[in-house]
């Protein structure tokens, strides 16, 4: 699915990702934990192709093809989703043009037949459905006064719609009430099979009595310190990072 | 060459003054115009405003063809808006296309009975001459040579508590001619106290390219606790010159609502004066523009409160790409007497090229203590997060930048009054966007998928 090698990134001239290492197999949950300032929402936006977020060394490849040097809508169109920490609001472009503008585009790379209007509005109707929006919010600007809960419920329907193959959730309970929480997970859950994979940027372990990974990595300092299984994450929540930190700082 | 334009302008104007019932108001006008100078770089009003496509044209003589053409007949409807209309071609009316004549509000000064000529003969040119005393540089020699010049015109009249159920839509629409020519228009609209109307002003052209300079001019008179809804859409082919003006005056407990809309040309000035006469007035003064090309787009507007207990909003937005210039200059001048005046004043700008420009000033003239009252001004480019959002979706960098530019304007066009107005301009504009059709075609998807007009 994806393999991450020896990834150094910079942002504005510093050093954030210092030889970061992970490899995901289709149909893994895998997530990534650490604390403040490790680099997790780094990662989210190297993989994604920001722009000032600025690649040095390593490689990249999502289903054996080199993304590095792709505009970022040619990773999405390959399958790669990243589901924003702060969805952005874009006031007079409404939710239904934009949700139809990006399904076009992904679908006629990957070869998929193109929806018509009303096929398209019916599918998204029910993916709101799904995520427990109103359907008024298709006719709104994107994002547009949503409330943080709503906004993220929005991310998880635009995952739904696009069906990429590696979904990257950069700290997507952050804020969330346990209700929003819990719808957010279903969608995730439901979303799981054999061939999709996910990275889950988190803070918090909380996410992960919902959304169960295979595995959970720390991230600190730029690079993945431990891997563990799913275990790992309450040990961390009890610990918290500093015994991880000062055990990479002494090694290296 | 200024020199040239106004002495042939004199003479044109001489020439086509031939109604009686305007004698009074063209002989000032004449003596007004030949005795003001044409603006340059140095006068402060036309700073940015170059009329060097104007004077270097030879517009010394009207049209000699009006012909009704297949185009023009297309672009009359507005998009099959459901509307009363009058339609103009290069200054002549047509009366195929015009229906709203029978309606009793709707006249021209050519056919004005005794009510109707006693109606313009006190009002016509009133509204106009308060910009004189107001000091903004609206009052302008454009102005004195359409009243020098004035031959016909309509006047609209809404009878006390009277309500229009339609709009009234007056097309200005001019077509290309053998030798370049001058349009002259005139407006006069009076609601009498407790009126209500939606005026839609269209000035348009078929998509040859057009040889014609537009003089227009619209005096709006609303009375006690009447309201007006006006659009004022400028969609011309981009060789036609454009300089209208228009000239409001409220009375007690008045609203005047409206929506300025240029495409750009060669030459377009716009100036919009609003008078606040008499406490209670309410002011929603709405505009954008999205010049392209070379295009020369400018907007004067002055709202003037002279009395307690007015308030007005006003918000501008403009895009503009490639070489075109822009200008935007909003005055709001609160006089000493204007007491617990609230007035706003927003104009945001976009700029999607690295030649394009935009010359931008607020302007708050305050001489009252009691007054709430704000303004400002940003000029930007497509923000990178945005951008990058809807490119992290697999929407191509060219097509988001089509979708947030419409989108910076489509806010406005959202909040229109008329759904069905909106509905008419937003193809127009998003055609005007995405020069691609594979650009803009995601832009209309609320149309498409016929969830716009649902309340859902």
């Amino acid at each position: 699915m994806i393999s991450i090698k020896n990834l150094h990134a910079n942002v504005e001239d510093k050093n954030i990702l210092k030889g970061l290492n992970l490899e995901i197999k289709p149909g893994e949950v895998h997530a990534i934990m650490g604390p403040n300032g490790a680099g997790k929402s780094t990662l989210g936006n190297v993989l994604a192709g920001r722009d000032g977020y600025e690649v040095t060394d390593g490689s990249v490849t999502l289903n054996g093809k080199d993304i590095l040097e792709m505009e970022p809508e040619e990773r999405a169109r390959e399958g790669l989703f990243l589901a924003f920490q702060y969805p952005v609001e874009i006031p007079g472009v409404s939710n239904l043009e934009f949700l139809k503008a990006s399904v076009d585009a992904v679908r006629a790379h990957q070869g998929k037949p193109a929806l018509d209007s009303v096929q398209f509005l019916k599918l998204a109707r029910e993916k709101c459905k799904a995520v427990n929006l109103d359907q008024s919010f298709l006719k709104r600007g994107v994002n547009e006064g949503f409330s943080g809960g709503e906004k993220k419920r929005n991310e998880l329907m635009q995952m739904m719609l696009l069906e990429p193959s590696l979904c990257i959730l950069d700290e997507t309970d952050s804020g969330l009430d346990i209700d929003a929480l819990q719808v957010v997970a279903e969608g995730v859950n439901a979303m799981r099979d054999a061939n999709r994979s996910f990275i889950v940027v988190t803070h918090y372990q909380r996410l992960l009595d919902y959304i169960v990974p295979d595995y959970v990595h720390v991230l600190a300092n730029g690079r993945i310190v431990k891997s563990g299984g799913k275990e790992l994450a309450l040990e961390l929540e009890e610990k918290g990072y500093g015994w991880l930190e000062s055990a990479d700082n002494g090694a290296a | 060459m200024a020199e040239q334009f106004h002495a042939q302008q004199l003479a044109l104007a001489t020439e086509q003054a031939r109604n009686p019932l305007l004698a009074a108001l063209n002989a000032a006008g004449q003596q007004a115009f030949a005795a003001a100078s044409v603006p340059n770089r140095k006068t402060e009003a036309w700073k940015y405003t170059s009329l060097h496509n104007l004077l270097t044209g030879d517009f010394q003589r009207t049209a000699s063809q009006s012909d009704l053409t297949a185009g023009l007949r297309e672009v009359a409807t507005l998009g099959s808006l459901k509307a009363a209309r009058l339609v103009f071609i290069n200054g002549q009316l047509s009366s195929e296309l015009s229906d709203a004549l029978a309606l009793q509000q709707v006249t021209l000064f050519s056919q004005a009975d005794a009510e109707q000529q006693a109606l313009i003969s006190q009002h016509l040119g009133t509204v106009l001459a308060h910009a004189s005393s107001n000091n903004s540089g609206s009052a302008h020699l454009f102005n004195d040579l359409n009243n020098a010049a004035l031959n016909d015109g309509v006047l609209i009249h809404v009878g006390k508590n009277q309500r229009l159920e339609q709009p009234l839509q007056i097309s200005w629409l001019s077509s290309n001619n053998p030798q370049p020519f001058s349009i002259t228009s005139r407006l006069l609209m009076v609601l009498e106290s407790g009126a209500e109307a939606t005026l839609v002003e269209h000035y348009a052209s078929d998509e040859q390219p057009q040889n014609s300079f537009t003089n227009a001019l619209t005096e709006l008179v609303i009375g006690d606790n009447a309201r007006l809804q006006h659009y004022r859409l400028q969609l011309m082919q981009e060789d036609a010159l454009h300089i209208g003006s228009t000239h409001v005056d409220l009375a007690r407990d008045s609203q005047y609502s409206a929506f300025h809309l240029g495409l750009g040309t060669r030459l377009t000035r716009n100036d919009i004066v609003v008078n606040h006469n008499v406490g209670g007035s309410h002011c929603e003064l709405n505009g954008v523009y999205i010049p392209q090309n070379q295009q020369l787009l400018d907007f004067h507007t002055c709202i003037e409160h002279k009395v307690p207990h007015c308030t007005s909003n006003e918000v501008f937005r403009g895009i503009m790409n490639d070489k075109a210039r822009a200008v935007f200059n909003g005055r709001i001048h609160i006089h000493p007497q204007a007491q617990k005046t609230l007035a706003e004043l927003s104009n945001k700008n976009l700029l999607l090229t690295n030649t394009a420009e935009i010359y931008t000033k607020p302007e708050l003239e305050i001489y009252a203590d009691d007054v709430k009252c704000a303004h400002g001004a940003t000029v930007a480019q497509l923000e990178e997060k945005a951008m990058f959002y809807m490119q992290s979706r697999g929407i191509s960098k060219k097509e988001a930048e089509v979708m947030l530019s419409f989108g910076f304007i489509n806010e406005l066009l959202e909040a229109l009054p008329h759904e069905d107005i909106a509905l008419v301009l937003r193809p127009l504009l998003a055609h005007r966007f995405g020069r691609d059709q594979s650009l803009s075609r995601h832009l209309l998807e609320n149309e498409t998928a016929g969830l716009s007009g649902e309340n859902a």
